[in-house]
């Protein structure tokens, strides 16, 4: 193979003047980071609703969250993220479409949100699940204590369900983590960006690649230790994930 | 305010199908068959109680399911070129062409993700059937090509055709490696005509009713196989 390793490439200086190849990288890893965060809340809190949302006895609600799933679940990412970037903006009225492309950091903001919303249809599918794997009992014992609807979710369903759909959501996580990604195509710079801005600087193709690969390697490896820790800490004993 | 061009989606149609649709369905059919292979060897290996193969697989697996496919896309992108003249020992790196190098990258990565698949549907046939298939004579190659794979592709189709979904979705990432699969025709056309509206909106329209009918389609299925077993 004649190709040139050299591996001492992540102590040089690198061409945009921000310190060396390996901190264009870390910096990278921000980005990476924040997005993941922000897209991790976003699908949480709208995973949640739309799932609690598609349990209840209301027909126009189920078929609104079942509409808001199909939507975001049946288009790819990529095509999304173009949407939220190149064509929400000017489809809004004129003001808010300028204000929306004159943005600071808008791949950031819209890469994380439109991540977020992605992921929201996955989490409320697990929501979903979770909430109909309790009992029946559950719920009509709920009623019988004379709570409301809302109470019976908010202290006795959901609880229960967030508990039993940990892992799964553990793994929505990491791929959160991944689809920040994609976010590259509307020029956000995450690690994935960086990476290729690297090779393209000093055409080390394969140590800047490799350095990618351990750096999600690690990552994965650290939010999948931190909610088992989370798994653990709020199992219930004796039930479930209470091991 | 804004005007909705319909006619540059009906001039461009005969160009996004025919470049477009096609390269992308040909590319999710190819790499599902070959991911489904190659996946069911994985999860055979994986099962394997030779230590060394199993770890193998297992890293294997563990190791695609950890990267973005997107970087693995720009992986493959630069290395099919030297793993290609490793294997035919030429001077230089092998030109691979788009559609060649974009199925590689797509095979290896799902194979990773029907193993998991196809592991599970393995371990969901009974050891039964596994000591029957022994106790008639059968060598291993035999009980598993004939008595466990055969049910557990059966027990585990819907699961396979909805990753094949997502797999079709997914194909639009070649975007990053400039290939004119549908989403990279749609892009061209809307680059060129400054149609990005039509053309963006026009795509999200294709790939939701191709997904959202195929996912009716596995439900559907879904539930009659659910009858049956």
């Amino acid at each position: 193979m004649n190709y040139n390793w050299n591996w001492g490439i992540f102590w040089e200086l690198n061409p945009e003047g921000t310190g060396t190849y390996l901190d264009m990288l870390l910096m990278g890893l921000r980005w990476t980071l924040a997005a993941a965060a922000l897209a991790a809340v976003i699908a949480l809190v709208f995973g949640s609703i739309i799932g609690v949302i598609r349990t209840l006895p209301g027909r126009a609600l189920v078929l609104a969250g079942d509409a808001w799933v199909e939507f975001f679940r049946n288009i790819p990412l990529l095509v999304q993220l173009f949407l939220w970037y190149f064509v929400l903006p000017e489809l809004l009225p004129r003001a808010a479409g300028i204000w929306l492309k004159t943005l600071p950091n808008a791949s950031f903001w819209t890469g994380a949100i439109g991540v977020g919303l992605f992921m929201s249809s996955r989490v409320a599918e697990q929501v979903k699940a979770g909430i109909r794997s309790l009992p029946r009992g559950q719920s009509m014992a709920g009623t019988a204590l004379g709570l409301t609807t809302a109470q019976t979710y908010r202290y006795v369903l959901l609880p229960m369900a967030f508990r039993i759909i940990l892992p799964p959501l553990t793994s929505e996580l990491l791929n959160t983590v991944k689809n920040t990604s994609v976010a590259l195509t509307i020029g956000l710079m995450e690690l994935t960006a960086r990476t290729r801005a690297m090779q393209e600087y000093s055409f080390q193709v394969f140590e800047a690649f490799t350095a990618a690969t351990l750096i999600y390697l690690a990552l994965n490896a650290a939010l999948t230790f931190l909610m088992r820790r989370l798994e653990r800490a709020v199992a219930v004993p004796g039930y479930v994930t209470g091991k | 305010m804004f005007q909705f061009d319909f006619d540059i989606i009906l001039k461009t149609l005969p160009y996004l199908l025919k470049e477009g649709m096609v390269f992308t369905l040909t590319l999710t059919a190819l790499a599902a068959l070959g991911g489904l292979v190659l996946g069911t060897l994985l999860a055979l290996m994986r099962l394997s109680t030779l230590p060394g193969i199993a770890l193998f697989a297992t890293g294997y697996v563990n190791l695609m399911r950890s990267l973005p496919l997107v970087l693995v896309i720009f992986w493959f992108y630069f290395l099919v070129p030297y793993i290609g003249q490793a294997i035919l020992r030429t001077e230089r790196p092998v030109e691979v062409g788009a559609f060649a190098s974009a199925l590689i990258t797509f095979t290896l990565f799902e194979a990773a993700y029907f193993s998991e698949i196809m592991r599970a549907g393995i371990q969901s046939v009974p050891k039964g059937q596994l000591s029957a298939g022994y106790a008639l004579g059968l060598s291993y190659r035999q009980v598993m090509s004939y008595v466990v794979v055969p049910q557990a592709l059966r027990n585990m189709l819907p699961v396979i055709l909805t990753q094949t979904i997502v797999l079709f979705q997914d194909t639009s990432l070649v975007y990053v490696i400039s290939i004119t699969d549908f989403l990279g025709a749609a892009s061209k056309v809307a680059q060129r005509d400054g149609r990005l509206i039509e053309m963006y909106l026009f795509a999200a329209l294709v790939y939701f009713l191709i997904s959202f009918l195929a996912s009716l389609l596995v439900r559907r299925l879904q539930a009659r196989t659910a009858i049956i077993r």
